[in-house]
C-alpha cells in the first residue's frame, strides 16, 4: 500500500465494540494535510472512540486505522502529533515552564518553550504550578503542551470546554494559526459556533457512524431552509397551507416561517400585508442542519446542542 | 492490520521525525527528573516515607534499646530500613499507578510519544532515590545517635541493598496498582505493607515470633531484602545469592503480571 501523502490520517471500516454496545459501526474518515476538521455528534456518537483509535489507545475490533500511514502504535507515528485529551489530571505540583520541557522532550524538534508559551497565551504562567490554575489557565497549558512538539497533526478534544468568551476567541486564534503553518487539527466540540468559525470540514457522527461529511457550506445545504420572522396579524395556519412553506410558528406577534423558496414567499407575504414590519430573513446555519441530521438519532438526549 | 511498516524507515515531506539517540536519553531523563520533581514536591507523599521508619528507629531503635546494646541498634537499622525501604516502591509504585490510571494521566501519556518504559523508569528512579533518603536518614541516626560502629563499606552495602532492595516492592505496588483504580490503593496497600513488615521479622525480631509465621516468614520478599541487610551490616551469615536470587524472581513475576495487565486493561 502507498498512502498519498496528502493524507494523514485515515480510519476504514473501523468497527469498536465493547462488549454487547458497538461504539463503532464500520466508520471511514479521512484527514488531509493543512486542514481543520471538526467532528460533531451527540454524546455516545463515537467521536471519542474514533480520535481513541487514531491515538493508538484502543485497537480496532475491525477495519483500520493509521497515522502517517503507520499503525498508530508505533512511536514514530505519534512523534508527528500532539494531543489535547478532554480529561487528564496533570501531576499538580509540576510548574508549567517544567511540564513543557518534559512534553517537547520526547518529541524529535520540538519548538522553543518560550515559542510554546507565547503560541497558547501562557507565557505569564510558566513559573505557575499547574494545580494552582484556573480551569481555563489548565486548558490553555494543555493546548501549549499539544503543540510544544512542533506536530504536523494535532488532536483537541473538546479544547474551549470550561473557557470564557475571551479564552475561546484566543485559542481559536491559536487554532487558526497553527493550521495557517500547515498542521492539521481534529477537533471535537460541543459548540457548532467553533465548528463553524475554525472548520474547512465537519463530519457528523451519531450512533457510531458518520451521518454526513463535507464543507460547512455543504452541510448547511442538506438543509436548505431559510427563516423569515416579521410582525403582522396573518393566520400562521393559512401561511403555513402555501406552496413551499414547510413550517410556521406564531411567538406573539411574531411569525416564523421556514422554507425553502424564501424569495417566492416573501413576495407573497409583502402582498399579503401590508403592514408586515421588522422582517428578518436568515439561512439555516449549523446548528439547525445538525439539528436536522441527528433528529432521530438523538432520542431523548438533546444537550448536544 | 500491519501491512505498512517500511514507511518507518524513510523520512516524511517535512523530513524530521526520527529520534537522535541523545533525545531519546534526554526524554528518559526529563521523565524521571519530572517524576522525582513531583513527589519531592508533595508533603503527603514524602512525609510518611521519612517519618515512620526514623520515628520507630528513634523510639525503638535509639531510645529504648539503650540498654541492650549497640548490636540491637544495629540489626534494628536494618530492620527499619528495609520497612523505610518498602514503602516508597509499594506506595510511589501503586499508588500513583492506581491514581494516573484513574485520572487519565496515563492515558495522555500513552497517547503521547514518550518512550517505551519511561513512564515506569522514571517512576523506579523516584522510588530508588527516596529509598536512599529513607537509608541515608537512618544510617546518620544509627551512627551519630546510637553510635552504631560501621565502616564505610559496610554503610555503601546497606545503602546499595535499600536502593536496588525497593524494586521488587516498586513491582508489587505496581501490580496492585493495576488491581486498584484511585483513591483505594493507599488502603490496600497498607493491609500488604503493615502485615508484612510485622511478618517478616521488621518490628518484632524474627525469632521472637511464633515458630509458625517464623517457617512461612520466608515467602515475604521483605523477609530476604532483611536478611540481606543483615550481611550488609556484618550481623548475618544468610546466602547472599539465594536471597537476592529470590528478590529477583518475585520483581519479574510481579511486574511480568502487572505489564502484561497493563498492556491489556490499561
Amino acid at each position: 500500500m502507498n498512502p498519498t501523502s496528502d493524507v494523514v490520517a485515515q480510519l476504514s471500516g473501523a468497527v469498536k465494540r465493547y462488549g454487547q454496545l458497538t461504539a463503532l459501526d464500520g466508520v471511514d474518515l479521512v484527514l488531509h494535510r493543512g486542514e481543520l476538521l471538526a467532528v460533531l455528534g451527540p454524546n455516545g456518537a463515537g467521536k471519542s472512540t474514533s480520535i481513541s483509535l487514531l491515538l493508538g489507545l484502543i485497537r480496532p475490533d475491525g477495519g483500520r486505522a493509521e497515522l502517517f500511514g503507520l499503525d498508530p502504535q508505533q512511536i514514530d507515528a505519534r512523534r508527528r502529533i500532539g494531543v489535547m485529551l478532554q480529561s487528564a489530571v496533570l501531576p499538580p505540583s509540576l510548574r508549567v515552564g517544567e511540564l513543557l520541557r518534559l512534553v517537547a522532550s520526547y518529541y524529535p524538534n520540538p519548538r522553543p518553550l518560550d515559542e510554546s508559551a507565547h503560541l497558547a497565551g501562557i507565557a505569564d504562567l510558566l513559573k505557575r504550578p499547574y494545580g494552582k490554575l484556573s480551569g481555563g489557565q489548565m486548558r490553555r497549558v494543555q493546548f501549549a503542551l499539544a503543540l510544544c512538539g512542533r506536530p504536523e497533526l494535532v488532536f483537541l478534544d473538546e479544547p474551549t470546554v470550561g473557557m470564557d468568551i475571551d479564552a475561546r476567541q484566543k485559542l481559536w486564534a491559536a487554532m487558526r494559526a497553527l493550521v495557517a503553518e500547515g498542521c492539521s487539527v481534529v477537533l471535537t466540540t460541543h459548540y457548532l459556533e467553533e465548528a463553524e468559525a475554525l472548520a474547512q470540514r465537519v463530519v457528523v457522527m451519531a450512533k457510531g457512524r458518520v451521518l454526513s461529511e463535507g464543507s460547512v457550506d455543504a452541510l448547511r445545504a442538506q438543509v436548505p431552509l431559510t427563516r423569515i420572522r416579521c410582525v403582522t396579524d396573518l393566520d400562521a395556519a393559512k401561511v403555513a397551507a402555501w406552496p413551499q412553506v414547510s413550517s410556521v410558528e406564531r411567538e406573539g406577534a411574531r411569525l416564523l416561517v421556514s422554507t425553502d423558496a424564501a424569495e417566492n414567499v416573501l413576495r407573497r407575504l409583502l402582498d399579503a400585508d401590508l403592514a408586515l414590519r421588522e422582517l428578518e430573513v436568515q439561512r439555516a446555519g449549523l446548528a439547525e442542519a445538525f439539528m436536522e441530521l441527528t433528529r432521530e438519532e438523538r432520542g431523548i438526549e438533546q444537550e448536544a446542542a | 492490520m500491519n501491512a505498512v511498516s517500511i514507511a518507518t524507515s524513510t523520512p516524511n515531506v517535512l523530513g524530521t521525525w526520527s529520534m537522535p539517540f541523545r533525545r531519546v536519553l534526554g526524554a528518559y531523563l526529563a521523565e524521571a527528573r519530572s517524576e522525582c520533581l513531583r513527589y519531592a514536591r508533595s508533603p503527603g507523599f514524602m512525609l510518611p516515607i521519612l517519618m515512620l521508619p526514623t520515628v520507630f528507629y528513634l523510639l525503638f531503635g535509639i531510645v529504648m534499646a539503650k540498654t541492650e546494646g549497640a548490636d540491637a541498634s544495629r540489626y534494628l537499622l536494618v530492620s527499619y530500613g528495609v520497612f523505610g525501604v518498602m514503602s516508597p516502591g509499594l506506595f510511589g509504585f501503586g499508588v500513583s499507578l492506581a491514581l494516573e490510571r484513574d485520572g487519565g494521566l496515563l492515558t495522555y501519556k500513552r497517547a503521547l510519544p514518550m518512550p517505551p518504559g519511561a513512564y515506569l523508569l522514571g517512576k523506579m528512579v523516584m522510588a530508588m532515590m527516596a529509598a536512599a533518603v529513607v537509608i541515608v536518614l537512618l544510617l546518620a541516626m544509627g551512627v551519630g545517635l546510637a553510635h552504631v560502629a560501621l565502616a564505610p563499606a559496610q554503610a555503601l552495602l546497606l545503602l546499595l541493598t535499600g536502593v536496588l532492595g525497593v524494586l521488587p516492592f516498586c513491582a508489587m505496588g505496581m501490580l496492585v496498582g493495576t488491581f486498584i483504580k484511585g483513591q483505594g490503593a493507599p488502603g490496600a496497600l497498607n493491609l500488604i505493607y503493615l502485615p508484612m513488615s510485622f511478618l517478616s521479622g521488621l518490628w518484632v525480631p524474627i525469632n521472637m515470633l511464633p515458630k509458625v509465621l517464623q517457617q512461612v516468614a520466608p515467602i515475604w520478599p521483605s523477609y530476604h531484602l532483611h536478611e540481606l541487610g543483615l550481611v550488609a551490616v556484618g550481623l548475618g551469615y544468610g546466602n547472599v545469592l539465594e536471597h537476592a536470587g529470590i528478590l529477583l524472581g518475585f520483581a519479574a513475576v510481579f511486574f511480568g503480571i502487572a505489564a502484561r495487565r497493563l498492556r491489556r486493561y490499561g
